[in-house]
């Protein structure tokens, strides 16, 4: 009798313990997922970290219009880390360590995916982000990080090749490289750098400036004074290009070329910045844009513009991250059938091409994307186009010289 | 580095120091007569630039001729922050909990601006701001010009104002000793409360310098604080006309080694400056000492 009874109380435990490692998935009950996530809501990234809440949530609402995950509604919580990477550690301790969270997603910006990657592969669970590009991110080797964006590495290199292509009586002679110090914008000088070098275009500049700085002004009109025919700004913000702009403006210097690594992504608030007018000509890599032909990313802009306004052109492309990072995960769990992180990890590993708003997804060893190549943008009469590599389909026509400032 | 960078570097040192100075000077003001160190200085600078923002968005206003509104506004909010707050301090820890109170303060900003405005980056704009005067081979933007000009005159008139008035020599009074100054008559509440409304004041004027040459967001002064600190700390607490001349060196110094060096290491003029004068000559260059002897 007291056999049986402990049998019966290990069947009863042995059952529990099978549900609860299957993430829940075998109880058919409607109890939701809860997905955890730190965004800078406050902060130097506060207008991404912003950008990013609502392509998460835009993921999350649309997902549970379409049942949720497994049948599980989807419950956001989100914390701040204002843009802190102390922060940003604390906080997924939280979200998993104490609050248990199912699955959780990344910040925004490779500075602080960096730090919370390492606490995230300490609880084992997968750590699917759309903001931490930079070598950086994957140089410790962590097997749980998944970026589901260009690999910022490669992000200049079309333009790069683009200049280097260009007729030699019309290529550019002299570029000049500033950067602001961060693990984004960095990585992505020195490879565009030595294509336009060995093509012949000499750098004439080529400095740092301090992540933290805001004035601009001196280094601006530094590189004015040398008159390049390209500017590659290595930048994190409209501030930073903003600056640039209007000290070229007011130093009447036109370069030929002028591209940025962020910044003109961040449709109407950099049109706001600059001045209606001075985007035009302006450059920047990027993975996504409004206009994009896929026929999920223009349901998404669709419903984007329906809910916060605006046009396509004007959807900030940190949306379109963020909802990848949500349509990867969507994908790891169906195809998983439950929510087991060690299981999501394999997975991803496996080769296995997803898709994306953004495009395909495909993860190397290390968690990069390697099926998603970067497109150059450039402002042309005010809609943000496709343009490099040139005859791509959907590409317009570069505008080569850029046209001069609008005021 | 060419001598045509050098004089570039100076020149921009110059007239954004103005810029810098008019951020600086309420700062200096706020602790020189109350011993308050006011680290919503930054975000007092962010909240001009707002003001500045909605009278020339919404209303069409000038940017400058919206400073006789805002002015008065960040006036009156300077007057009812020390009514309110920074008065009820106690005097034996008021340096201390300053630090605290005013720091709640600019969260209390930050999150009222984040609720009005979100958090995307706004820039103020007008005619004269992608506008400069071509002299000898350099061109000068006409908003700093302006904002350096604007700089002279706002500070000047502070420097008379303490120097060559009755409200100036009851402020100098309080600013030595409250208890002896109030014997001799002076209203020292009164005088302090003013002083603060005019430091806050003239943080809207240079507010709207700011936002006329850098975009802002809420969360963006921050990013000042620490420089305003070490311009306030090498001119001097409590001195105007520190506040100017530091503001002016720091800038030039900064420039330059942007420019001839790496502008990495343009921050570290900054504190640099904090490090040798607290080492060396902890009353500023022309601090509270110097500023009493007048």
């Amino acid at each position: 009798m007291r056999m049986r009874r402990v049998a019966s109380t290990a069947v009863v435990l042995l059952t529990a313990g099978l549900i609860a490692a299957s993430g829940g998935t075998a109880s058919g009950s409607a109890s939701p997922i809860t997905i955890g996530i730190s965004l800078s809501l406050s902060g130097d990234f506060s207008a991404d970290g912003q950008a990013y809440k609502q392509g998460y949530e835009l993921w999350a609402s649309d997902q549970n219009k379409k049942g949720g995950l497994l049948g599980h509604p989807i419950k956001l919580q989100i914390l701040s880390d204002a843009s802190s990477a102390t922060q940003v550690v604390t906080n997924y301790n939280t979200l998993i360590g104490s609050d248990k969270d199912q699955l959780v997603f990344g910040p925004f910006s490779s500075l602080l995916t960096t730090p919370a990657s390492s606490v995230v592969a300490r609880y084992g669970y997968a750590f699917v982000e759309g903001a931490g590009g930079a070598p950086s991110v994957f140089a410790n080797g962590l097997k749980n990080v998944f970026d589901v964006s260009v690999p910022v590495a490669t992000n200049l290199e079309a333009f790069a090749d683009y200049v280097a292509s260009l007729p030699k009586s019309e290529r550019p002679k002299t570029a000049a490289y500033p950067t602001v110090d961060d693990p984004f914008t960095q990585p992505q000088l020195p490879p565009a750098e030595k294509i336009m070098a060995a093509a012949g275009v000499k750098t004439v500049y080529s400095k740092t400036i301090p992540e933290e700085e805001v004035d601009y002004t001196a280094t601006a009109n530094a590189v004015a004074a040398l008159k390049p025919d390209v500017v590659v700004l290595g930048a994190t913000d409209v501030p930073t290009v903003s600056a640039f702009v209007h000290a070229f403006i007011q130093q009447h210097f036109d370069p030929k070329l002028f591209i940025a690594t962020a910044g003109p992504d961040q449709g109407a608030a950099f049109i706001k910045a600059v001045g209606a007018g001075n985007e035009n000509g302006l450059m920047v890599p990027n993975g996504w844009y409004g206009g994009s032909p896929k026929a999920d990313s223009q349901a998404m802009v669709k419903e984007y513009v329906a809910k916060y306004g605006g046009t396509a052109s004007e959807v900030n492309a940190d949306i379109a991250e963020a909802y990848s990072v949500g349509q990867v995960v969507t994908q790891a769990v169906q195809a998983t059938h439950g929510f087991d992180n060690a299981k999501i990890i394999a997975y991803l590993h496996s080769g296995v091409t997803l898709n994306s708003v953004q495009g395909p997804v495909k993860f190397d060893s290390v968690g990069e994307n390697t099926a998603l190549k970067a497109t150059t943008f450039q402002w042309q009469a005010g809609v943000l186009n496709p343009v490099i590599p040139v005859g791509s389909p959907g590409t317009k026509k570069p505008t080569f010289p850029k046209p001069p400032w609008s005021s | 580095m060419s001598f045509d960078a050098l004089v570039e570097a100076i020149i921009d040192g110059v007239l954004t120091g103005g810029v810098y100075a008019l951020m600086a000077a309420g700062l200096s003001l706020i602790f020189g007569v109350m011993d308050i160190i006011n680290i919503a200085q930054g975000a007092m600078v962010i909240l001009g630039a707002y003001l500045s923002y909605v009278l020339s968005v919404h209303l069409g206003i000038d940017l400058f001729l919206g400073l006789l509104i805002t002015v008065p506004a960040m006036f009156g909010l300077g007057v009812l922050l020390e009514w309110g707050f920074m008065r009820r301090l106690r005097e034996a820890d008021r340096t201390s909990m300053s630090i605290l109170i005013t720091y709640a303060f600019a969260i209390i900003i930050e999150g009222v601006l984040t609720l009005l405005f979100g958090t995307d980056y706004d820039e103020l704009n007008a005619p004269y701001i992608n506008s400069s005067v071509h002299i000898l081979n350099f061109y000068l933007p006409d908003i700093y010009l302006f904002g350096f000009l604007m700089a002279v005159v706002l500070l000047g008139g502070l420097y008379v104002m303490f120097f060559r008035t009755k409200f100036g020599r009851g402020l100098r009074a309080s600013l030595q000793n409250r208890t002896a100054a109030d014997l001799i008559g002076v209203n020292v509440n009164r005088t302090r409360m003013l002083a603060v409304g005019i430091g806050v004041g003239v943080t809207g004027a240079g507010g709207m310098v700011y936002g006329a040459t850098t975009a802002f967001n809420p969360d963006s002064g921050y990013d000042l604080i620490s420089r305003l600190l070490a311009i306030v700390i090498l001119g001097g607490m409590g001195s105007i006309g520190g506040a100017m001349a530091s503001a002016v060196l720091l800038l030039i110094a900064a420039d330059i080694v942007a420019v001839a060096w790496e502008p990495t290491w343009s921050i570290l003029v900054f504190f640099a400056a904090i490090l040798l004068v607290l080492s060396f000559r902890p009353q500023g260059l022309f601090g509270a000492r110097a500023v009493r002897a007048q």
